[in-house]
């Protein structure tokens, strides 16, 4: 365990790293600086900005310090808001996005195994073609036409939630429901797939014919078994909540990490895009990294050799 | 019982030999299918599936179709004829016959705006553009994602996957190494970071989905190959001396297909997503080109007032993710009967 452990942990720093040279190779290529607009400054006056910034030192110099800094969490100063440290600009972001990331990913998953377990459990009835409609209409229906639909008719028409902005619990209603529908739609489809398989296997009949109640033979045995191969989806799904993110945040004007990422790729603030850049790799890095931990720690016939499959 | 049954001698007769062939017990009576035949029997069966395939069809037709003969020039501009909501002629239903609510008065807009003659079957967006033909035109942009995403699927994650799996050994485990890699790099950090290089636009989505949708491909044929390898008609070939290249395409093919096809379904919607999100906040396709996210993100600045402008695209966009969902679905259980019961 201590083994595969360090193993996976070295390949994340080794992907982290690739990410951090990529990005900054390729903003090196870039053309421009943060000064081509500014033709009054004098020759002397831009050498000192250049200073400033550490940007007259040569390239692999700015490239080590970069590591360097990065390491420590400082990814340099913003060009958008001068001054501002990207490191605290994005400190101050990264709680609404994370809360409403994770609130979304909780919901949608606990809600789809609720959905795909009752689907599985009444097969081929109509509560199964009702739970199986929802789950491909989730999968269906991009999560920003969702996040307007509902600021539209729940915010706007039935003010029930507030329609934009950020305050209390009161605001993450909406933006988490619209985030949530593609974890639940996902997982609620694995669930029930694999509960149907579940449930026609032998030691399903064994628990029955023991005379276990059918409480007892669904949560003790079907759902807990269902469940493990549920771990492998949660990669995929983080990467749906941080894309979808970006969109639910700009509608609900949200001051996350999302909304801050599209409006510097508008605005070619480097600096905060290399920034954010490598803090999703890293949220998704560990985020792979639990999961293969805990399918291992869920599920002992899973030995951890480090092979995939 | 059996003892009140009289049947009269004439009744029977010996048997000729014609009869004796008729009456083979091992002949097959139903014709052999092959695999395909098989599945594609399956998936007539599914009706959801089979609809979504005939109006996929009839997506493509008509997306593809309004290149050469559109309703309209979806870029032509029409000030006078800006914001029409949706008029179909001989539908008297609110919402389809040209009127819309405004100052809480239900009006004609086609006769305020002087257009009693024309009518636009999605309406106009806010400069008097057709929105069917930007529609279709946005349809387009997203089926040729669709086409890019199966192209990229098809060459690199088999072609990948096929010879991580046949090497096996180091070969293999690098392979492997850098495909995780790849998947722990967030696609939308790909895609950022292009955009900043290329310019935002069909290029750097491309782009983009070329180095990343291939990944779940690549993995899927891998374990596939590692099982089928191991096969006696892989040995028998080997022994026989055929080459790998052969084998790869006469052998593991045809029985990777199922697993292929299955796949590149689920990775087209994941893809028309990507750009209709890109586009939607802005860094995907750019105007005057549309896209169902730009016409989306368009619709919603008046979604209040002008709810057509949006329904429209988003139900397309709905309808098309859909179809390639149940289609996907039809088709995992059309070639693996397992999966379903």
């Amino acid at each position: 365990m201590a083994k595969y452990l360090a193993k996976r942990i070295f390949y994340l720093i080794l992907t982290l790293f690739i990410v951090i040279t990529v990005t900054f190779f390729l903003m090196k290529l870039l053309p421009g600086t943060p000064l081509t607009n500014q033709a009054k400054l004098s020759q002397s006056q831009i050498a000192l900005i250049y200073k400033q910034y550490g940007l007259d030192k040569p390239e692999w110099q700015q490239y080590l310090l970069y590591l360097a800094g990065a390491v420590k969490g400082d990814f340099g100063t913003s060009f958008q808001f001068s001054d501002q440290p990207v490191s605290y600009l994005l400190s101050s972001r990264i709680g609404p996005s994370l809360q409403i990331g994770l609130q979304a990913m909780v919901v949608g998953v606990v809600l789809g195994i609720l959905v795909g377990a009752i689907g599985a459990m009444r097969q081929n009835t109509w509560v199964d073609t009702t739970t199986t409609v929802v789950s491909i209409l989730g999968i269906s229906i991009p999560s920003f036409v969702l996040a307007v639909l509902l600021q539209y008719y729940l915010g706007l028409k039935a003010q029930l939630f507030p329609i934009a902005e950020w305050g209390g619990f009161i605001y993450t209603v909406l933006p988490t429901l619209a985030l949530g529908a593609t974890p639940l739609a996902e997982s609620a489809r694995f669930v029930r797939t694999e509960m149907v398989d579940v449930l026609s296997s032998d030691y399903i009949e064994l628990a029955k014919a023991k005379g276990l109640s059918r409480m007892g033979v669904i949560y003790h045995h079907a759902l807990r078994n269902s469940l493990i191969p549920l771990i492998t989806i949660v990669g995929p799904l983080a990467v749906n909540i941080m894309t979808g993110s970006m969109v639910v945040e700009n509608i609900f004007s949200i001051p996350g990490i999302g909304e801050q990422f599209v409006k510097s790729v508008l605005t070619n603030d480097y600096p905060t895009i290399m920034g954010l850049t490598i803090i999703y790799s890293f949220m998704l890095c560990v985020v792979l990294l639990f999961t293969d931990i805990l399918y291992g720690i869920v599920d002992p016939r899973i030995r951890l050799t480090g092979k995939a499959n | 019982m059996a003892d009140t049954v009289k049947l009269p001698a004439d009744s029977f007769k010996p048997i000729t030999a014609d009869d004796r062939a008729a009456l083979d017990s091992e002949k097959i009576a139903a014709p052999s299918l092959t695999f395909m035949q098989d599945a594609w029997r399956r998936l007539k069966k599914n009706k959801g599936a089979w609809v979504s395939l005939i109006l996929l069809g009839l997506i493509f037709i008509l997306a593809f179709g309004s290149a050469v003969a559109s309703p309209h020039d979806p870029n032509q501009v029409h000030p006078e004829y800006a914001n029409l909501p949706s008029k179909i002629p001989g539908i008297g239903i609110n919402g389809f016959n040209g009127t819309l609510v405004q100052a809480g008065q239900r009006i004609d807009a086609y006769k305020q705006a002087g257009a009693t003659g024309a009518h636009y079957l999605m309406g106009t967006d806010y400069l008097g553009r057709d929105l069917l033909s930007r529609v279709l035109y946005g349809t387009r942009i997203s089926l040729i994602i669709a086409l890019v995403a199966t192209l990229f699927d098809l060459t690199i994650g088999v072609t990948y996957g096929i010879f991580s799996g046949w090497k096996g050994g180091r070969v293999d485990t690098f392979m492997q190494r850098v495909i995780e890699i790849i998947l722990s790099i967030p696609n939308l950090v790909v895609i950022v970071l292009l955009i900043l290089i290329l310019k935002p636009g069909m290029l750097s989505i491309i782009i983009a989905i070329a180095l990343t949708s291939w990944t779940n491909m690549a993995r899927l044929v891998r374990a596939q190959t590692l099982e089928i390898k191991e096969q006696e008609y892989i040995l028998a070939a080997r022994t026989l001396g055929e080459s790998s290249l052969k084998i790869a395409f006469k052998h593991l093919l045809p029985n990777l297909s199922s697993v292929i096809i299955i796949n590149t379904m689920f990775t087209i919607p994941s893809a028309i997503f990507f750009e209709a999100t890109l586009s939607y906040i802005g860094i995907g396709i750019s105007s005057p080109q549309a896209s169902l996210g730009t016409l989306l993100n368009d619709g919603q600045k008046n979604f209040q007032f002008l709810p057509y402008q949006m329904w429209w695209p988003a139900l397309v966009l709905c309808i098309i993710m859909l179809a390639f969902n149940l289609l996907g679905d039809g088709l995992r259980d059309a070639f693996d009967p397992r999966t379903k019961e």
